[in-house]
């Protein structure tokens, strides 16, 4: 496996090839702030608020680092002014969703955002999908899922498995940055299988 | 809809998992919705978690998971048609077959839906019954043409 020399943040970082950037700043102690990664999990780029400038090719852009690869050569800003305002807007966005996220309200405050910018839509899930791709990839059980799309999006459990498998797992119940989780479970508990006991 | 149908779609493509789309269309289109017990052969045969197929046929709007009429009826709400009256054709339209957009009647004759755009803004206003397009419709025709469909 060959091995890559970059620069994040003036620091040069030596990676091998296939890294990704969150993982070559993970490896020097860099900390870039993330939501839906999991290392135990294949990327999944859906929160975005790992996003980080970087220079390649001659041009600057902003990309994912949880999802892009290192490059030789590539120059990464971590904490620029761009970036706090991005991640300062997705913070905001998601707090509409999930007020009381305690990761969420961490962020906030590092990042100066609004908890109130937004209309309060409180769905208290940010699709970071953590549940979904933990029950499908590590467990395969594949016991939960999103449904339906845009602002109507959501998890949902399928009864038939949940009750065959869910009593005994609920790993992902800690992986949820927000309570959803734990609440969709519930409600879905008290609407499909009210009998059994836990 | 029997299992046998449902295998036999399966078959024709191949019992590939990639054409998961493809097999759900042609059920969706032979049964005019998708029933659970066609989803669970879909996802046995295919090898397919059922997670994934519920993600799938909530997010397109031509699967439908709720039984649909024999005919579907589709009014454009589109700006073209807005202009020459589409609400008009569909309060027409909604007086005659008795449901409102997203509804099917009990006898499973009709279901009716809006739809923002169908591209032939300069027939509007347009009704299209069964992929049959009605074209610069009144409301007074309205009840003539849907005598056509049984």
């Amino acid at each position: 496996m060959s091995e890559l020399l970059l620069q994040i943040d003036g620091r040069e970082v030596t990676a091998r090839s296939g890294a990704t950037i969150l993982e070559a700043a993970q490896s020097v102690g860099i900390s870039i702030p993330t939501l839906c990664h999991h290392e135990k999990l294949e990327p999944h780029g859906g929160c975005r608020i790992c996003s980080v400038e970087v220079d390649a090719r001659g041009r600057t852009s902003v990309v994912a680092a949880c999802l892009y690869p290192v490059e030789q050569d590539l120059v990464v800003r971590t904490r620029t002014s761009k970036l706090e305002r991005i991640r300062k807007s997705l913070v905001e966005m998601m707090m509409a969703h999930a007020p009381d996220s305690e990761q969420l309200q961490a962020l906030a405050l590092e990042y100066g955002a609004d908890s109130e910018r937004f209309e309060k839509d409180a769905s208290f899930c940010i699709h970071c999908g953590l549940c979904v791709r933990y029950c499908a990839e590590i467990k395969k059980k594949n016991a939960v899922g999103f449904i339906d799309r845009g602002p109507r999006k959501e998890i949902c459990f399928i009864p038939e498995i949940a009750s065959k498998e869910c009593w005994e797992c609920k790993e992902c119940f800690p992986l949820c940055p927000t309570s959803a989780l734990q609440a969709a479970f519930v409600l879905i508990k008290a609407l499909s299988f009210p009998d059994s006991k836990e | 809809m029997t299992n046998d149908t449902i295998d036999q779609i399966i078959d024709k493509h191949q019992c590939e998992a990639s054409s998961l789309i493809q097999i759900l269309l042609d059920i969706q289109s032979e049964n005019h919705w998708l029933p659970k017990e066609a989803l669970e052969r879909v996802s046995e045969k295919l090898n397919v978690p059922m997670s994934q197929i519920q993600h799938i046929t909530t997010f397109y709007k031509s699967f439908s998971l709720v039984p649909r009429g024999r005919h579907e009826v589709h009014v454009c709400m589109g700006t073209a048609c807005h202009v020459r009256g589409a609400q008009r054709v569909l309060d027409t339209v909604q007086e005659q077959i008795g449901i409102g957009p997203g509804e099917t009647d009990v006898d499973l004759k009709y279901s009716l839906e809006t739809v923002n755009c169908i591209g032939c803004c300069a027939l509007g206003p347009v009704m299209v019954v069964d992929g049959e397009y009605h074209g610069n419709i009144a409301p007074a025709q309205i009840a003539d043409t849907l005598k056509n469909y049984e």
